[in-house]
């Protein structure tokens, strides 16, 4: 860990940190363009950590802000709907790493809408991962446990002392904590008895009434009350005990570093960075919190720059904070950035399997790219996009023209940092026709030059890569 | 994945040694087919379908008991002619009701548990293990159906031919300078030997720069004197055709349809959905007629489940047990499996109880029509219907 600089002076100064903040927005937040970056690394690297790691210091945006102004999508059965409101606060949230969190824990203990067909489950669920993704990993573990959206996920209902259903107690040491190999099939077993009981109540039957809400309940007379042997352990466990030997495993801090690491370091991280932060999570008795405050002031992270694919949330929400859109909650289209997330392979709230969507290169297929290309192209070629015409104001402040390669240099930079090879800022030059100076008046002409510019960069293979 | 017959060397070829071509059409939201292919002969039938039941005097009979719906009139004389085949009683075990879940298990072709790569993607795959061809699988419609998802393998995915391709909201000299500045920075020489990833990401552009590229010139070739409707299926299937009839070399092909879900105002719904479907694929048979292109294509067309065998007053709700259609010149028509009767002691939960597991249509399409070791891609060995499709004219 190094000492955070708090020694920058003007622009010309911060251009080194305002890179690293970049970095930094992208996998913590969803990105930032350099407007925002001067203004956060003015603060300092570390204080801006501190900030994103601990949202309560910010006020949250109105829950229902969204909803005043889209009231024929606001139906609080879609699933559709619940994602495009997490989409709405991902791009203007002053706490946007509780909204990352959740889609980090939602793409480890993956539950799909398409199972569990009950949108107000899932809508809970999500927000429990959202208030409590920065808290204890016990906690959550403890709160996914009684959650009614993964009980019926992974048929937990059905788990009775008289006739057990291990697919809780499978997923929870292969998926959520522990990864294969690490137990036995005995230990399946034990753990599948030590949560009978732990069932759902429903208001009304599911089928074919409708979608009622559910409660999570413990059946004390369901619960197999007799000695359970769990990894080397004997005892009367209940599902808590469960959790907590689990807690106690060398191989679920690894497991858990290995996952936190491929989603906010590298798609492909290296042995000792996850080392290091799977003792950070032991050493913090499993504070999230303090775990990823330690990642993000780690050299690892600091030099993991572009060794991560976006995914298709972070490419969408990425590409429309570049954008400057949907910052007020009337500006329509908002959803249909769940469609566009759909269409790449993303559909929030209902990952294909268990298993979660796969991450890195399996995100680029010739239908999926050809949706990432088509779509940011078409945000950030629009000279009328607010961020755009932003990024044209300043870059056209203090001078009445730009020499081209500066230029390309320039939307590079005011995109929130981002750079290309040497090759492709040529080729952007060659194909735009830019040589010698650009005017930068007047205002509008500019922002077509610099929405045409964006536009190219975002077609590049790096784009795909944060 | 084991495939030992590869690329159609042991399977169904035409006369014209033109490789068999398979179109999947799916009805999405659950069909009624007891509204489709009517029971009219099953004492129990209108007992249990008191208000969507299809008059005796309407239903354009099969035989003494069944009979295509009335909207469906130009499929009932493709059935005459011998060209469909109507697969009864399919489904599969501890059927699932929900609509995503049945659908995953349709496209997977594992009821037992959730996996992630589709039939039809591993079909495409064994087709073109070296992927030299990027159209060989092509999907119509809003995103790529899990069917068509597998791992590494290419498959282009279309909303509108017309507009398909990368760019394409940008036109004239403007789009041609974006493409040409894409091909170069997509070009493999601009990716070191550093970043395996970006290599991919190169090479995955050129694949959709490419089947873009092939795509792009089936609707500038295509003439036709069929007249399609303007619906969305109809405007799938001549996508298909001109894909098909442009020789870019598609293997497989899919469609969606969706509105099947009647829970309510069936009687205005479902017949308006089946018209569609019975004008769309008439009329796209005869298109690949005229161009003397339909003897080696061959289509089926299925739904997640079919609906509960009483209605609810205004439609019908979830069910299982339905049934499948497989279309062309190739095919065997008639009848396949039987009716699942609608006595209450033999239905299965209120729904028709299936009696023909889905597996056993797809092994024997990839076998006996794709040239494919159906095994690995259904995930079991399971039985094939014998003389569903018939051998290529000498």
């Amino acid at each position: 860990m190094t000492a955070p600089s708090r020694t920058v002076t003007g622009r010309q100064a911060s251009a080194g940190e305002a890179d690293l903040v970049g970095h930094l927005m992208r996998r913590a937040a969803f990105g930032a363009r350099a407007e925002e970056l001067e203004a956060l690394a003015m603060r300092g690297y570390e204080a801006v950590v501190d900030d994103l790691v601990n949202p309560e210091r910010l006020p949250p945006l109105a829950e229902d802000v969204i909803e005043r102004f889209h009231s024929d999508q606001a139906d609080d059965e879609s699933t559709a709907w619940t994602a495009t409101r997490w989409i709405y606060h991902c791009i203007n949230s002053s706490r946007p790493l509780e909204h990352k969190m959740a889609l980090f824990w939602h793409g480890l203990f993956a539950t799909a809408v398409s199972k569990v067909t009950n949108n107000p489950m899932m809508r809970d669920q999500f927000a429990m991962l959202r208030d409590n993704g920065l808290g204890n990993f016990r906690t959550i573990l403890q709160k996914l446990a009684r959650d009614p959206a993964m009980i019926y996920w992974l048929d937990q209902q059905q788990n009775h002392s008289a006739a057990v259903n291990e697919n809780w107690g499978r997923e929870l040491l292969e998926l959520f904590s522990m990864g294969r190999g690490n137990y036995t099939e005995d230990d399946v077993k034990a753990a599948a008895r030590a949560f009978t009981g732990w069932t759902i109540d429903q208001t009304f039957p599911r089928y074919p009434s409708g979608y009622y809400d559910a409660r999570f309940i413990y059946r004390p007379e369901d619960h197999d009350e007799s000695e359970k042997e769990f990894l080397g352990r004997r005892g009367n466990f209940n599902g808590d005990d469960i959790i907590d030997i689990i807690l106690e495993q060398p191989a679920t801090a690894r497991y858990l570093a290995l996952h936190l690491s491929k989603f906010f370091v590298a798609d492909e991280p290296e042995n000792a960075q996850v080392e290091a932060l799977a003792r950070i999570l032991v050493d913090t008795g499993y504070d999230i919190r303090a775990s990823m405050r330690a990642l993000f002031l780690s050299e690892h992270f600091k030099g993991a720059r572009f060794k991560r694919v976006k995914c298709p949330a972070e490419h969408v929400i990425g590409t429309i904070r570049i954008a400057g859109r949907y910052s007020e909650p009337w500006e329509p289209g908002i959803d249909m950035l769940e469609d566009v997330m759909t269409r790449m392979g993303q559909q929030p709230l209902n990952p294909p399997t268990v298993e979660g969507w796969h991450p890195g290169r399996e995100w680029i297929d010739s239908a999926f790219l050809i949706e990432r290309v088509n779509f940011a192209a078409g945000i950030l070629g629009d000279p009328a996009a607010p961020g755009v015409v932003a990024m044209a104001r300043r870059i056209a402040s203090g001078r009445k023209k730009i020499e081209a390669r500066r230029l390309v240099e320039a939307v590079l930079y005011e995109m929130g940092s981002l750079s290309l090879p040497d090759a492709a800022k040529q080729q952007i030059l060659e194909n735009l026709e830019l040589v010698g100076d650009v005017s930068c008046a007047p205002a509008a002409g500019f922002a077509e030059v610099v929405a045409r510019v964006s536009r190219t960069i975002a077609t590049s293979p790096e784009f795909q890569l944060e | 994945m084991a495939a030992n017959k590869t690329n159609g060397t042991s399977g169904q070829r035409s006369a014209s040694g033109k490789p068999p071509v398979l179109v999947v059409l799916q009805l999405s939201g659950g069909n009624d087919f007891m509204s489709t292919v009517v029971p009219y002969g099953d004492p129990h039938y209108y007992d249990f379908r008191k208000t969507v039941g299809i008059k005796e005097a309407d239903v354009l009979r099969v035989d003494g008991r069944i009979g295509f719906h009335p909207a469906l009139k130009t499929l009932k004389s493709m059935y005459d002619q011998g060209q469909v085949a109507i697969i009864q009683g399919i489904g599969y075990p501890n059927p699932d009701r929900s609509h995503f879940r049945s659908m995953d298990i349709w496209h997977t072709a594992e009821p037992s548990k959730i996996v992630a790569d589709g039939w039809l993607g591993k079909a495409i795959h064994d087709l073109d293990p070296q992927k030299q061809n990027v159209c060989t699988g092509v999907s119509f419609g809003q995103g790529l159906p899990r069917a068509m998802y597998f791992s590494g393998t290419p498959v282009i995915s279309v909303a509108h031919l017309e507009s398909y391709g990368l760019l394409t909201t940008l036109s004239g000299r403007e789009q041609r300078a974006a493409l040409n500045a894409f091909t170069r920075m997509y070009a493999p020489e601009e990716f070191g030997e550093a970043s395996l990833v970006l290599g991919h990401i190169g090479q995955t552009g050129r694949d959709a720069m490419t089947g873009a590229d092939m795509l792009k010139v089936a609707p500038q070739k295509y003439q036709s004197s069929v007249e399609y409707a303007s619906d969305t299926l109809a405007q799938s299937l001549r996508g298909i055709a001109q894909v098909h009839l442009s020789g870019v070399g598609t293997r497989v092909f899919y469609a969606q349809h969706g509105g099947y879900d009647v829970h309510g105002s069936q009687i205005q719904t479902q017949p308006k959905l089946l018209g569609q479907v019975s004008r769309a694929v008439n009329d796209f048979f005869a298109d690949l007629r005229d161009h003397d292109a339909a003897e080696n294509v061959v289509m089926l067309i299925f739904s997640e489940f079919g609906r509960r065998v009483r209605d609810n007053g205004n439609g019908t709700d979830h069910g299982s047990g339905g049934g499948a259609f497989l279309l062309g010149e190739r095919v065997r028509g008639g009848l396949y499996a039987e009716y699942p009767s609608l006595a209450p002691e033999r239905q299965s939960s209120g729904d028709l109880a299936y009696n023909n597991d889905f597996r056993v249509l797809y092994s024997t399409i990839l076998e006996q029509w794709m040239g494919l070791d159906a095994v690995p891609i259904v995930n079991g060995t399971f039985e094939q219907f014998d003389g569903l499709l018939k051998p290529a004219a000498a």
